[in-house]
């Protein structure tokens, strides 16, 4: 086994997802399955080979920092599920 | 002339500057095309049918009084739904973006706007582009109109499904691991990634941001050549697009192959690969060497990893880019909630499915504090030998030509239980994005069932050109690309 119900359960968590304990066993599997799928790339020598995160390269992209036209207030809260103008609403978040 | 709706882009814009066809006339035609058959394949999330006609009635209304038109002014697209169009829903056919209008559009849709391209509809696909069958959609799944109990492919299975069934002229999708070219294979239409940062990602609904790139689906090589034309180019807004000078794609589509050199990898024909797909990947060779190209055999030795490597890079980019989906700011929010984790926790479970679930749990295991190096590490360094793989190619061949998929389309149902088993149909088509690299899957034949078998070209970075040019060459020489479903 690569991960187990347990460590599923903490990963869920990480991931802010609840899951009843029949997705649990599901999701359980199905990872398990994948990640010993995985195992095969533990039998590459990887000791002298860069990593790479973006396929071509570039860096430091930058632009003069001048005011451009972006969204209003009305406009970025149109979709907010609760919203009070011109704030988003969510549930109290201090005791 | 046959009915306006089975034309190609280039063939409409020959009877509307002829005026024999008339925007309004074109897109009606494809909106009756639509009624007629979107029943039997639900390719699309939204006919955006009024804007529409109101868009083709102003074009034609210019027309008339002389303006100055951009050539390709009144030719319907389809737009996948993970690309931000203003005033219409974008929903990544999730729960969590069911009531989402985007307050602005896309760069690419700004440009097909410019070009006078007329926007038809939103098109279904796998929630949140995960998935290579359209039925990960909470919307319902997309039939392929070539059999209507197998899959189109996907995750831009409505985009490609709409173009084969004639349901729009043009559309285009997304690429992450195969998602344009695999559905494309599937449903007997050409479609195209093309080098990571040629067209800009801004406005396209983020899944794995070093992979994810916007491409055409079309009838044929020289519509995927016109449309590219309007589509690369550098974006400001993306910081990722590519600064440098855009071809004209057309001008390289000489129907010329001599002397170019193929490469067909070896690696790709090993175990599990379906009889038929290799037969259609011999025959296309023979096609090419009849046209003058010469074709060698060539290794890509670390392709046996590229699908375990993907899907640990995409899986743990998606991880982080939907950690915004958080019930605040837009999308879904669950009814009822004690705290705000609590509200976290209800509104991600409620408004992901299940393979979004299983990435983002996978993604967030790789990267998690004694896992990361064991995985998501060493999968970013394998990343760099499959990309070396690739360029090493490169030296001795400018083009390789190899399967677009395993298999011809496989039945819906078929894999919904097994996510490794769905994963491997991408182990063609995710090599490429892992190296940013362009490639295109055009229609190559059929099965002995009359089920599409597509075959892929890949080029080296910004080489789009020649891609193009193989494409058109091998459709001078061919006729499947003409092939139409019954539907």
């Amino acid at each position: 086994m690569s991960i187990d119900r347990e460590e599923v359960k903490h990963i869920a968590l990480l991931s802010r997802l609840e899951l009843s304990e029949e997705e649990v066993d599901l999701y359980t599997g199905h990872l398990d399955g994948i990640l010993n799928y995985v195992e095969k790339l533990k039998s590459i020598d990887v000791s002298h080979v860069e990593p790479m995160s973006h396929a071509i390269p570039m860096f430091n992209v930058l632009r003069e920092d001048e005011i451009q036209p972006s969204l209003s207030s009305h406009e970025a809260l149109e979709n907010a599920p609760d919203r009070e103008f011109p704030y988003f609403r969510v549930p109290r978040v201090t005791e | 002339m046959t009915e306006p709706y089975e034309l190609t882009a280039w063939q409409s814009v020959e009877y509307m500057q002829k005026q024999e066809l008339s925007a309004r006339e074109l897109v009606d035609s494809v909106l009756s095309r639509i009624d007629q058959v979107e029943g039997k394949i639900h390719a699309y999330h939204t006919v955006m049918r009024e804007r529409a006609e109101t868009t083709a009635s102003q074009i034609d209304a210019r027309r008339a009084s002389g303006d100055d038109l951009p050539p390709w002014a009144g030719v319907p697209i389809a737009i996948k739904d993970n690309i931000c169009l203003r005033d219409f829903t974008t929903t990544c056919s999730s729960k969590m973006l069911e009531n989402f209008i985007p307050p602005y559009d896309a760069s690419v849709v700004t440009k097909i706007n410019a070009a006078g391209l007329i926007p038809i509809g939103k098109t279904n696909m796998d929630e949140f582009a995960m998935g290579s069958s359209t039925e990960n959609s909470a919307f319902g799944r997309t039939c392929n109109p070539w059999d209507l109990t197998r899959v189109p492919g996907g995750s831009s299975g409505g985009s490609t499904a709409a173009v084969s069934a004639d349901e729009t002229i043009l559309a285009i999708g997304s690429d992450t691991g195969g998602s344009i070219r695999q559905p494309a294979a599937f449903c007997s239409v050409t479609g195209f990634k093309p080098t990571y940062g040629r067209i800009s990602r801004y406005g396209l609904v983020a899944f794995a941001s070093s992979l994810d790139q916007i491409g055409p689906i079309t009838k044929d090589a020289k519509d995927a050549a016109g449309l590219l034309n309007i589509l690369a180019g550098h974006d400001p807004c993306d910081s990722t697009s590519i600064n440098q000078p855009v071809p004209d794609y057309l001008a390289a589509l000489t129907g010329d192959v001599k002397g170019i050199r193929l490469g067909i990898p070896k690696e790709y024909f090993i175990e599990g690969i379906n009889a038929e797909v290799k037969e259609t990947v011999e025959q296309a060779a023979k096609v090419y060497e009849q046209l003058g190209a010469s074709c060698v055999e060539i290794s890509l030795p670390h392709t046996e990893y590229a699908i375990a490597t993907y899907y640990m890079i995409c899986t743990a980019e998606a991880s982080s880019n939907l950690a915004r989906y958080d019930g605040v700011v837009y999308g879904y929010r669950c009814e009822q909630q004690n705290n705000i984790v609590d509200m976290y926790c209800k509104t991600r479970s409620e408004g992901f499915g299940p393979e979004v679930k299983r990435r983002i749990m996978l993604g967030t295991y790789v990267l998690s504090a004694g896992f990361y190096d064991a995985y998501y590490r060493r999968a970013q360094k394998i990343r760099t030998l499959i990309q070396q793989d690739f360029d090493a190619a490169f030296q001795s061949v400018d083009a390789v030509l190899c399967p677009a998929t395993p298999s011809p389309p496989f039945k819906a149902g078929e894999k919904v239980d097994d996510p490794l088993e769905m994963y491997l149909s991408d182990v063609f088509t995710a090599p490429l994005n892992l190296a940013g690299l362009p490639g295109i899957a055009i229609p190559g034949g059929f099965s002995a069932d009359g089920l599409p078998i597509g075959i892929q070209l890949i080029g080296p970075a910004l080489c789009e050109s020649i891609l193009l040019n193989l494409s058109y060459s091998f459709q001078l020489e061919t006729d499947y690309h003409k092939k139409k479903p019954v539907l």
